[in-house]
């Protein structure tokens, strides 16, 4: 049990005052947090032994939360409210989340600024281009806060385990995310009350796990295939160096789209149309459980039964699976290429190809990767821990915490930055695969006499057209002092810190007046809007307290249908007409109060139908009693 | 060999040229072995992960160091921008934007090397982009190597200006040659 591994003696009083830092994967499935306890990197499990904590939210009416396994439970009952795969929505605009009605969420469209919408960004141009939202239940929640939710859940978890608050943490993110999505992340550690020390990237994570372990020297690719993103970056190791060479990737390819080629699968094998939100989201739960089932068998049965009746049964083979995920895979494969391009570097120089992922359990994965590069991928470290074990690795030596070795850890940004020029076209300011951290300045001038502003558009991406990259952040440079064209120079300079994230700074040079301005990219979020959203999460200051009162009530809800059904079949005998509809009906009740998550109702349901099965409960007990002076045994008395 | 840094806050000095930074001669043929070793050497020192745990005024230092740090090795490391800072350092610009007087046989040269690069990528022929690939390395390394007779030998900017700009045209066949491969693999 997590608890009693508390106290290890010393850990508080230690001479050189040992700092608490950990490291976090945010993962689109599930996410993990790690430390280094004893010069060993584990893993931190909650109260029931589990370290794996499902990245699902579930929000209630009443404003109360619960992250997890329990609010995976319910994603089937009530697939609105409950969030799963929000890494994928993290610094995304609606456009970019794809086919929406593949998804049971009701989605925000952060554009028309909604009364009702606690998330709306005041200022029109970032609410123009804002962050996907998601209304639930609880009022419309951004992808930031969501995922605040699940960095809170294991840093409670955390701060339980090492008895103490931490220091700092180190959270992982793909190494193919852009600054959007790399800032929307530290945002929501920032929410969650998290000291970040570094964004980690996945990858690099899993390289220090994998190159420290096996003290490996040379040339390795990282193929990390998740829940909702792929990564690949090549790395050269060398004597306590890791230098990331190439980084490249899909930040919107992952097993869930696995699943997702199953779910379509079964709507075209049943000749089903749209499904309401509980079927789509039952459907894919059965997906993944088949996706899984077909990593270590050759078929797998799926069966359900659909809200009006229908009934699914059909038999995936691993051959038909393949096919159906061939394309995916084969979007793996650009990537690989172009990382090893831009590392000046070929197949045969690739020591070693180290799978990290869930996804690459998957044997037709493996398979791929191995004829890619012609050598059997090393496959012997957990591909679910790996990231996070390598983070709290990190996380402890950036806490300052010296173990005696020290390594050096060189990373890459993985996008190109540029700016918006005439005609649309975007100017590479920083090249992708830049070591970071590294700043670049560009000289402009203004095009008209006496003008006195000028407009910034700073953007992402490889593409030429300013509409196909990634746009950061427009912002407009005043007060350059009138002048005639092209005598005025203004200096812009990007500079890109360790955690990978821009800042931009404007200048005008030449008359010794300055105008500078920093840039966040509108995807993000100010100071002040995480102020606000901190207060709200005050007023819920009371949140883990209600939802595990919540969870213990619907325990309690759940344990006494069980009996009151159980009984009603054994003894049957006992109950009129009259008194058997009422327990039914208040069954009924408490069924749906569950299904409906309001506090008071599942109360009021339980404390009904309590009352209702009281005579019931007595002539079951006079039965009982009578059995036993027929002298029948004891143990058959016994109900569960 | 490896020069040991020791360097404590007040030393890192940012008006250094990027030879002097990494504690090398300001001279065209490097020891590149030697460069790498001298960077991770520095790096080690500045890198923002040593401060992480320093207050945010600290943080900030080592990231201007890093970067000036990464700025110095990775203009070094290439030979094209280390002849072009070179000569800036000369005081000679190498006029790659304004001097369009380059020898009509090297321009011919570099049109067909062009026309060849456009052909195999529409032909999805990538043993002809790895031939012309080679090709354009092999043109590379002898224009690197007369770059540095010009460079350190000679002194004759003028004469290494030129060869900067021919230098030019061949990151930009390499970038073209990239490219294609992209267009084939999509």
């Amino acid at each position: 049990m997590a608890l009693l591994q508390i106290s290890e003696p010393g850990l508080s009083t230690a001479p050189h005052q040992h700092r608490l830092a950990v490291g976090i994967d945010l993962g689109t499935t599930n996410s993990l947090v790690a430390t280094v306890r004893n010069s060993l990197s584990v893993v931190l499990p909650d109260e029931h032994g589990r370290s794996m904590l499902p990245s699902v939210v579930r929000y209630l009416a009443d404003g109360s939360v619960i992250v997890g396994d329990a609010a995976q439970s319910a994603q089937s009952e009530d697939p609105v409210n409950t969030i799963l795969s929000v890494k994928r929505f993290m610094g995304r605009g609606l456009a970019d989340v794809g086919d929406i009605s593949r998804l049971p969420y009701r989605f925000v469209d952060a554009s028309s600024c909604l009364p009702t919408g606690r998330q709306c960004s005041t200022e029109a141009a970032s609410a123009k281009h804002g962050m996907v939202q998601l209304r639930t239940v609880a009022g419309v929640k951004s992808p930031v806060e969501v995922s605040a939710e699940i960095l809170k859940v294991l840093r409670v978890r955390a701060e339980a385990s090492l008895g103490g608050e931490l220091t700092g943490a180190v959270i992982t993110v793909p190494a193919y995310f852009d600054d959007a999505q790399r800032q929307a992340t530290k945002d929501a550690a920032k929410l969650a009350g998290i000291n970040v020390l570094r964004l980690l990237n996945e990858p690099t994570a899993a390289a220090i796990a994998y190159g420290l372990d096996n003290a490996s020297e040379g040339v390795y690719a990282v193929y990390d295939l998740g829940g909702g993103t792929f990564d690949i970056s090549i790395l050269r190791l060398s004597r306590g160096i890791f230098e990331v060479l190439a980084a490249n990737g899909d930040s919107a390819l992952g097993g869930d789209d696995f699943d997702q080629r199953i779910h379509c699968w079964l709507l075209e094998k049943n000749q089903l149309s749209a499904l309401n939100p509980k079927d789509t989201r039952l459907l894919l739960t059965l997906a993944r459980a088949a996706k899984e089932q077909l990593t270590e068998h050759n078929e797998a049965h799926i069966t359900a039964v659909l809200s009006n009746g229908a009934v699914i049964d059909n038999m995936l083979t691993e051959a038909e699976f393949h096919t159906l995920s061939q394309n995916l895979i084969q979007r793996t494969m650009q990537p690989l290429k172009r990382a090893l391009r831009d590392a000046k570097l070929s197949v045969d120089d690739v020591k070693g190809v180290v799978m990290v992922g869930g996804a690459t359990r998957m044997p037709q994965v493996q398979q791929a990767v191995g004829r890619f590069f012609n050598q059997t991928p090393l496959t012997n470290l957990d591909p679910d821990k790996v990231v996070a074990l390598g983070a709290a690795i990190q996380a402890n030596l950036l806490a300052g915490n010296r173990t005696g070795d020290d390594w050096l850890l060189l990373d890459v940004i993985p996008l190109s930055l540029g700016l918006e020029t005439m005609g649309g076209l975007s100017e590479k300011v920083i090249p992708r695969n830049s070591t970071i951290p590294t700043a670049r300045a560009q000289e402009f001038t203004t095009y008209k006499d006496g003008q006195t502003a000028m407009s910034l558009h700073v953007v992402q991406g490889e593409r030429e057209l300013v509409s196909d990259c990634r746009s950061l952040a427009k912002f407009e440079l005043r007060g350059i002092p009138p002048m005639v064209a092209g005598a005025a120079r203004i200096r812009v300079t990007f500079q890109v810190d360790a955690d990978g994230l821009l800042t931009v700074a404007a200048r005008e040079l030449t008359s010794g007046v300055e105008a500078a301005i920093v840039v966040k990219p509108s995807y993000g979020l100010s100071d002040a809007e995480i102020t606000r959203m901190l207060q709200d999460s005050t007023q819920f200051a009371q949140d883990d307290m209600q939802a595990r009162a919540r969870r213990e009530q619907e325990t309690e809800a759940r344990q006494l249908m069980d009996a009151v059904q159980h009984a009603m079949a054994q003894d049957s005998d006992l109950l009129d007409q009259a008194q058997r509809a009422d327990i039914e009906i208040q069954l009924q009740n408490l069924q749906d109060a569950l299904s409906s998550a309001d506090q008071q109702m599942i109360k009021r349901a339980i404390m009904a139908l309590n009352e209702a099965t009281v005579s019931f409960a007595q002539s079951r007990m006079d039965k009982s009693v009578k059995r036993a002076l027929a002298g029948m045994n004891i143990s058959d008395l016994e109900t569960k | 060999m490896l020069q040991v840094y020791c360097m404590s806050s007040s030393e890192f000095n940012f008006q250094q040229n990027h030879f002097q930074l990494l504690g090398l001669p300001a001279v065209f043929k490097l020891d590149s072995a030697q460069l790498e070793r001298l960077f991770r050497a520095l790096q080690a020192q500045v890198h923002p992960d040593k401060s992480a745990h320093l207050p945010d005024v600290e943080q900030r230092l080592a990231m201007q160091r890093s970067t000036r740090v990464n700025e110095a090795y990775q203009t070094l490391k290439s030979p094209l921008r280390r002849a072009r800072y070179l000569l800036l350092l000369q005081g000679v610009d190498t006029q790659e934007e304004t001097n369009t007087a380059m020898p009509v046989d090297f321009l011919m040269v570099q049109m067909e090397w062009r026309e060849a690069v456009a052909d195999a990528a529409k032909a999805r022929d990538v043993d002809a982009l790895e031939q012309q690939g080679a090709r354009m390395k092999q043109e590379t390394h002898e224009l690197e190597a007369a770059l540095a007779v010009k460079m350190d030998d000679e002194h004759d900017y003028a004469a290494a200006a030129a060869i900067v700009r021919k230098l030019r045209f061949m990151e930009k066949l390499a970038e073209e040659i990239d490219s294609a491969y992209d267009e084939i693999d999509n």
